[in-house]
């Protein structure tokens, strides 16, 4: 009786919520957008360095939001591996050594590194960039690992410390490279976009992978010789 | 009504799918399904609505990006933080919560 | 009117993977229908005429979701089963 009140209740509530929902987009629809940013942005597309407007919003004029972010994946990476124990990410029975996934892993991994590599290079003209680029090279290293190769950069270490926070603090220190030279936050000197931008992008796509990675490889692994913890329930 | 208006219409009733599922379900990776659904639900809403009376518009698309790689990272990180609660507790769904149906054998 | 058609399809069928998704009983078959949804929201994002964000929804929500969650899966029921095991033995 009371658990078929409470589901109507929030049956009710996610109802009333999707139709305020529906209808706010609804009359918002109907109004006029204030500022087109479509038009502003292809206006001044050619300052960008970039030809393709989606990463000149990402690397250029919203780049303050992709600094944040990139600070968001390095604290989501540290607080995942300070959950891990550590012999999880050492434990050798964790990679499965199936044949097909060794084969496979064979055929596949040059071919993602060659797509990854493609995805950043693509992004500045056409559909692509570092987050895409991140991602393909982060699920090549899930397939590695799962393959049975041993990954030994990702044992809590230098290296992984230095893959963690490359990214965001070469994008940092670019942004106060800048500061100091006398202009704006985050505003690359002119002349050099491009260059800053492919640079940025690259470390971007290394930073972003290492985390995704370290998140997978950092999951907590139950073995058999702790069985007592969990059946108190 | 154009078909980007359709699709964040479509992102609201996913949303509200989303929290209906974020409220009632209490396996706590089932939790995990739904916000991710809430989440799809905000970048179909975020991109489909400026798109509806202009073209295609970058800006929201780069911000939906970024939010994208955010929201997998986040999954990521609660999918750690599951499996590390449940080594801990044994459980699959909060304390405080009733046992329900899906806390059994699946 | 095909593109009108392969609209409605396309949106019947995210919500229809959605309720699936948090509907289903078993949780192997929901993560899987839930990988499913991500396959469709790329197709989405191509129809909303954002290439990019349909590749890294592809990359992510098809690939890096998909095996993350499995392997929490996996793991969450095998040593539920252990712990009933035990329990039974101890019975």
């Amino acid at each position: 009786m009371i658990r078929s009140l409470r589901a109507l209740a929030i049956i009710g509530v996610c109802l009333a919520f999707t139709g305020v929902l529906a209808s706010s987009i609804w009359t918002i629809s109907g109004n006029p957008a204030p500022v087109d940013l479509a038009q502003l942005l292809s206006e001044n597309l050619d300052r960008s360095g970039v030809e393709h407007p989606v990463t000149a919003v990402l690397l250029n004029f919203r780049s303050y939001d992709t600094l944040l972010e990139i600070g968001v994946l390095v604290i989501a990476g540290i607080a995942g591996i300070s959950m891990a124990k550590t012999a999880s990410l050492e434990d050798p029975q964790l990679c499965t050594s199936d044949s097909l996934l060794y084969a496979l892993q064979r055929w596949f991994v040059p071919l993602m590194l060659v797509l990854a590599g493609y995805l950043l290079w693509a992004g500045a003209d056409r559909p692509g960039g570092a987050f895409q680029a991140g991602a393909v090279l982060a699920a090549t290293g899930v397939l590695m690992r799962l393959g049975g190769s041993p990954m030994a950069f990702l044992r809590p270490g230098l290296l992984l410390r230095l893959g963690l926070a490359l990214g965001f603090t070469v994008f940092l220190l670019v942004a106060v490279a800048s500061a100091i030279g006398g202009e704006a936050f985050l505003a690359y000197p002119p002349g050099m976009t491009k260059t800053l931008i492919v640079v940025i992008e690259s470390v971007l796509t290394l930073s972003i992978a290492m985390v995704l990675l370290a998140l997978f490889v950092s999951a907590p692994v139950n073995d058999a010789e702790d069985p007592e913890e969990g059946s108190s329930s | 009504m154009t078909a980007s208006l359709l699709y964040s219409l479509a992102g609201a009733m996913l949303c509200g799918i989303g929290l209906f599922g974020l409220l009632w379900l209490s396996h706590l990776l089932r939790k995990l399904l739904a916000f991710n659904i809430m989440g799809s639900g905000v970048f179909l809403v975020m991109v489909g609505l400026p798109q509806h009376q202009g073209g295609p518009d970058p800006v929201p698309q780069a911000l939906v990006l970024t939010g994208i790689v955010v929201a997998i990272a986040a999954t990521a990180l609660a999918v750690v933080l599951i499996r590390r609660y449940y080594h801990l507790s044994g459980m699959t769904s909060l304390e405080g919560e009733r046992a329900s149906r899906e806390g059994g054998p699946e | 009117m095909v593109e009108w058609l392969l609209d409605g399809l396309l949106v019947v069928a995210l919500v229809v993977t959605a309720v699936a998704a948090l509907c289903s009983r078993d949780l192997f078959r929901a993560v899987v229908v839930f990988i499913a949804f991500g396959v469709l929201m790329a197709v989405a994002w191509v129809r909303l005429h954002a290439p990019d964000i349909a590749l890294a929804e592809a990359a992510i929500g098809a690939g890096l979701t998909g095996v993350l969650l499995l392997d929490a899966v996996s793991h969450l029921g095998s040593k539920r089963l252990r712990a009933q095991q035990q329990g039974d033995g101890r019975q």
